[in-house]
């Protein structure tokens, strides 16, 4: 079941393609932290991750953070190992943290279903928007910016003004 | 003319390849039944050597032969624009040019 609305984020402690473990209290500081389910291989996500990496280098330095985790079953899915996760990052210059959910149990306390889906919290870490990033996967076609809408609400300490809308991408691949 | 358009329901594309598919039969002005075929499992993308959804062929040649080579899975498949950006639907340039 997906995380519902005002709902406590789940606790996660997992290793990131910087050698480096990464858990949810690492993030305490950050007055807006987004938790995007990605991966390698699917388009959808590939269409989005400029603008990730976008938001990240805009809103970075007011508190914002965007942390992306992938839990694909790697092994019917190769392309979404965590050596190629490694990889992808460094070719594609990812400027947050890409965390391994190797188990899939933060998959399970979340509930993310596509790639890319989007869990915003704020400082509580109560969760204040949940869905797509924005509403085209074509950058030219943009006409709501939904995460970056409700990060900067959040930053004012003001609601955001779309809470839900529904995430377009690829399925999760559960492991079977 | 023989078209088949391969998709899987796991990847939510497929019908905004088939309606770009049918403008572009329209837009040349080709009546032609196109054989859909939904593929369900690893086994049934292995053997029709399925690289992803959706996959379009006409008589029997993939509209984009290279991204025809990927390892047959139950995924979105990646087609790539003229500025080398992904995407998860064939341009319309590919379906042309395979039509011609």
């Amino acid at each position: 079941m997906t995380l519902a609305l005002a709902t406590d984020a789940p606790p996660f402690d997992l290793p990131g393609v910087d050698g480096r473990s990464h858990s949810l209290d690492d993030y305490a500081d950050k007055p807006a932290l987004a938790v995007v389910w990605s991966c390698n291989h699917c388009p959808y996500v590939q269409a989005w991750e400029g603008r990730m990496i976008g938001l990240q280098r805009e809103l970075g330095d007011r508190g914002f953070q965007l942390v992306a985790i992938s839990s694909n079953d790697a092994e019917n899915y190769p392309e979404d190992s965590f050596d190629a996760m490694q990889e992808r990052a460094e070719q594609q210059g990812f400027n947050f943290d890409y965390l391994y959910d190797e188990d899939q149990s933060v998959l399970s306390a979340y509930g993310a279903e596509r790639t890319p889906e989007v869990f915003l919290f704020d400082q509580d870490r109560r969760l204040r928007y949940h869905g797509a990033i924005d509403d085209s996967r074509e950058e030219e076609g943009v006409t709501q910016e939904y995460l970056r809408n409700a990060v900067l609400a959040l930053l004012k300490g003001d609601e955001p003004p779309v809470s839900e809308t529904p995430a377009v991408g690829c399925t999760v691949k559960r492991k079977p | 003319m023989d078209i088949e358009f391969l998709f899987w329901h796991g990847c939510p594309s497929h019908p905004e390849a088939r309606e770009l598919l049918d403008d572009v039969l329209a837009e040349r002005g080709l009546d032609v039944d196109v054989t859909v075929r939904e593929v369900h499992t690893q086994d049934e993308a292995e053997e029709l050597g399925f690289p992803g959804s959706p996959t379009i062929l006409v008589d029997g040649r993939d509209v984009d032969p290279e991204g025809a080579t990927a390892r047959p899975a139950l995924n979105c498949r990646i087609y790539r624009k003229p500025d080398g950006g992904p995407s998860p639907v064939p341009t319309r340039d590919q379906l042309e040019a395979a039509l011609t």
